[in-house]
């Protein structure tokens, strides 16, 4: 969806202002340019004495990093305007003024495996353990909405995530978690409406106030399902419009839930830069800004529960610019080209998981120091909620064990580091601040030419940002095949022989159970009720109400995740990617 | 060398969205010189098989990260010698626990790479593998 041009003056400013608004004098300046000159000199001469041990000092991503960052080469970046203080626009430093002394970041790790049961005892163990907020890994039948008993499903049952078919399955998963006291993040997608309202269903069971207590996130971004983790069902523009019902009922029902967590993660994962995951991420989240404000909603109303999920990779200063470029971006293009007028619409507040694609199978408890060093990077980067991956990641889903090392990997950054103490640490450093500005230019360079293809969604029908994924994913393979780039243990410093460690394992049986106990549920539910509410959900579909209303009565009536998605597809289509590589 | 060019289909078995592997190895398949087919996500092993079949294809490269390998693997070939294509060499990468990967291997799964294999480990595997075909 195109929109106007306007150019964000804030970012655009050129060398002709420098003197005027620079901090320093220009005698200082010149003073500075010279002292660079000299160290050029210097810097040459050594090089030329010992030659660099290596040729390639560019970041994970392949972005080239300055050598050194001198105070005149960062003169012009305005440190009230562009750089500011906490709190304020455009929130460079962060959102909040007072940093992590107020709150910390939220400890969310990533749960779900097996059945219900098996979750919500996970679930218990983790928050026994510290552990601050809920968040639902479901299996993949319930991503791509098919019940345990459908042919798609078989072999799957459990093994990604936790089995939910219906609200039976969804009262086990939150059995004795008070959901009005715990907020909880869903990573659920295509389907995510129907397992909203299952969380709904069961607050409302336990007595929690909807209006006022009830709050948690929804990953619910399908751009990015389209560009990079591939769990879509119907086309993007109904797709888009589910998301839209969603903004508008969880605006007025469910005022403090987060209905959308617009995410790099898996853009990331998937193999693209950082400054891609930046760029593409935002840029899916002014499309959902300007799809709302299409379908007639006031931008302040539902801009302020939008919230972004990134990715933190091993190349520690590019993630924390990243990370800085991100509010700032956020808060011009909010502010200049959609016209929000509250602050609270300008903060972009994100949720940050570690690097899954960064860890090794090889010499596996070397992911913990990998893993610690993103997560680092992500508190330094102002994160609003954290997961850290455990060290077993790449082998299967993690062990007890492996999960409390990586909650305590958080808590060690919480309590003993002293990152905490002040806000922004790095804000001012000549490099982090020169860094920031390339991830903020290099994010309005690919804005320009998504806008220049007519928006996101037109560039994903494109398959645009799909290819600059896959070249990046290549160019890396690449440079890792090459030894440009080493990763330790796997193509340097190798073992010949490892021990095994011990892994989490899911076992077959658990299928057999989950469709047994979904045959019960069917058993007792009211069939009139379950042909009345899809017959009402179809219909709503195939016009213009709301669907979030209907979908709630569909899974009060017990109807399954598989009959709601078929319901839907009926009326919607799906959709089918070119298969290009 | 007038011979038909080797090919190889490059297949993601059930409902894991994880291509970012598959892509890799089958661009690098190509750049070696197969020809290379992929079939896209969410492919049945009834699919694969039909696919491999009709494809006439001289490998098949299947790619799951989601944990469901002993179900689906397996599967495929099976599926495979029922149409008298056992031929077809059938090769899979992936998330795969070690202990999985003798079950996965006498179910006539040729070789399993691990995260963290090169393509070039992979294309030479293959060389080897067509050589020995070609010499017997």
């Amino acid at each position: 969806m195109a929109v106007k041009d306007q150019e964000p003056t804030l970012l655009t400013e050129k060398a002709a202002d420098v003197a005027d608004r620079s901090v320093y004098k220009e005698e200082a300046l010149e003073t500075m340019a010279e002292a660079r000159q000299r160290w050029e000199k210097a810097s040459a001469r050594a090089e030329a004495q010992v030659p660099f041990w290596k040729q390639d000092f560019t970041t994970v991503s392949g972005m080239e990093v300055p050598h050194l960052v001198t105070p005149e080469q960062t003169a012009d970046v305005d440190p009230i305007r562009t750089i500011g203080i906490p709190g304020e626009y455009p929130y460079t430093r962060g959102i909040h003024p007072t940093g992590y002394r107020g709150k910390l970041w939220t400890m969310r790790q990533f749960a779900g495996f097996g059945t219900a049961a098996d979750t919500n005892a996970r679930f218990k163990y983790l928050l026994s353990q510290g552990q601050t907020g809920l968040s639902v890994a479901f299996h993949l039948p319930t991503l791509y909405g098919y019940d345990s008993d459908h042919p798609m499903s078989f072999g799957e049952v459990g093994k990604c995530g936790v089995t939910v078919d219906t609200l039976a399955d969804m009262e086990v998963l939150f059995e004795g978690i008070p959901l009005g006291e715990v907020t909880t993040s869903m990573t659920i997608n295509s389907t995510a409406p129907i397992l909203f309202a299952m969380y709904l269903a069961v607050a409302e069971k336990q007595g929690v106030d909807i209006q006022r207590q009830v709050s948690g996130t929804l990953q619910n971004d399908i751009l990015k399902e389209y560009i990079a983790q591939k769990e879509y069902i119907y086309p993007p523009r109904p797709s888009m419009r589910l998301i839209t019902d969603q903004f508008a009922f969880a605006g007025r029902h469910v005022p403090r839930w987060n209905t959308i967590s617009i995410s790099g993660y898996h853009i990331r994962e998937a193999g693209s830069t950082a400054l891609q995951e930046l760029a593409f991420t935002l840029r899916d989240g002014m499309e959902y800004v300007q799809y709302g404000i299409d379908a007639g909603l006031d931008v302040d109303e539902f801009a302020p529960r939008l919230s972004f999920f990134f990715n933190s990779h091993n190349d520690f200063f590019e993630e924390i610019a990243k990370f800085r470029a991100a509010r700032q971006i956020w808060a011009t293009v909010m502010r200049e080209r959609y016209g929000a007028k509250s602050p609270r619409s300008w903060m972009c507040r994100f949720h940050t998981q570690t690097a899954g694609c960064s860890l090794t199978a090889q010499q596996p408890y070397n992911n913990v120091v990998r893993t610690t060093i993103q997560a680092l990077a992500a508190v330094l980067g102002g994160t609003q909620s954290l997961h850290t991956n455990s060290l077993d990641e790449t082998l299967a889903l993690p062990t007890e064990e492996n999960a409390r090392i990586a909650l305590r990997t958080q808590q060690i950054l919480a309590h003993e580091s002293g990152v905490v103490s002040s806000v922004d640490p790095l804000g001012g450093s000549y490099f982090v601040e020169e860094m920031t500005r390339r991830m903020v230019d290099g994010a309005f360079d690919y804005f320009r030419r998504i806008d220049d293809l007519g928006g996101m969604v037109e560039a994903i029908e494109a398959g645009f940002p799909q290819r600059e994924i896959m070249d990046a994913a290549f160019a890396y393979q690449r440079a890792f095949e090459e030894k440009e780039k080493l990763i330790v243990g796997v193509n340097a410093y190798q073992l010949e022989d490892e021990p095994p460690i011990d892994i989490l394992y899911i076992g077959d049986d658990l299928a057999e159970k989950q469709v047994a106990f979904l045959s019960s549920v069917k058993d007792q539910r009211d069939p009139g009720s379950v042909a009345r509410t899809l017959d009402a959900l179809k219909r709503g579909a195939a016009g213009s109400e709301n669907t979030m209303p209907l979908i709630l009565d569909c899974v009060k009536a017990y109807c399954t995740v598989g009959e709601v998605s078929d319901a839907l597809r009926d009326v919607f289509g799906t959709y089918e990617e070119p298969a290009v590589f | 060398m007038s011979e038909r060019r080797l090919r190889i289909l490059i297949a993601k078995p059930g409902l894991d969205g994880h291509d970012r592997g598959a892509k890799v190895v089958a661009r690098a398949l190509r750049d070696a010189g197969y020809e290379v087919i992929y079939t896209g996500l969410r492919q049945t092993p009834q699919q694969i098989a039909a696919a491999a079949v009709q494809e006439d294809v001289d490998a098949v490269g299947l790619s799951i990260l989601s944990g469901a390998h002993n179900a689906l693997l397996p599967e495929v070939t099976r599926l495979l010698r029922e149409q008298g294509a056992e031929d077809i060499l059938v090769f899979a990468g992936g998330i795969i626990p070690e202990q999985d990967i003798p079950g996965l291997k006498s179910a006539g799964i040729d070789e399993i790479f691990l995260p963290g294999t090169s393509t070039k480990a992979i294309v030479g595997y293959l060389q080897e593998r067509f050589a020995a075909v070609a010499a017997s």
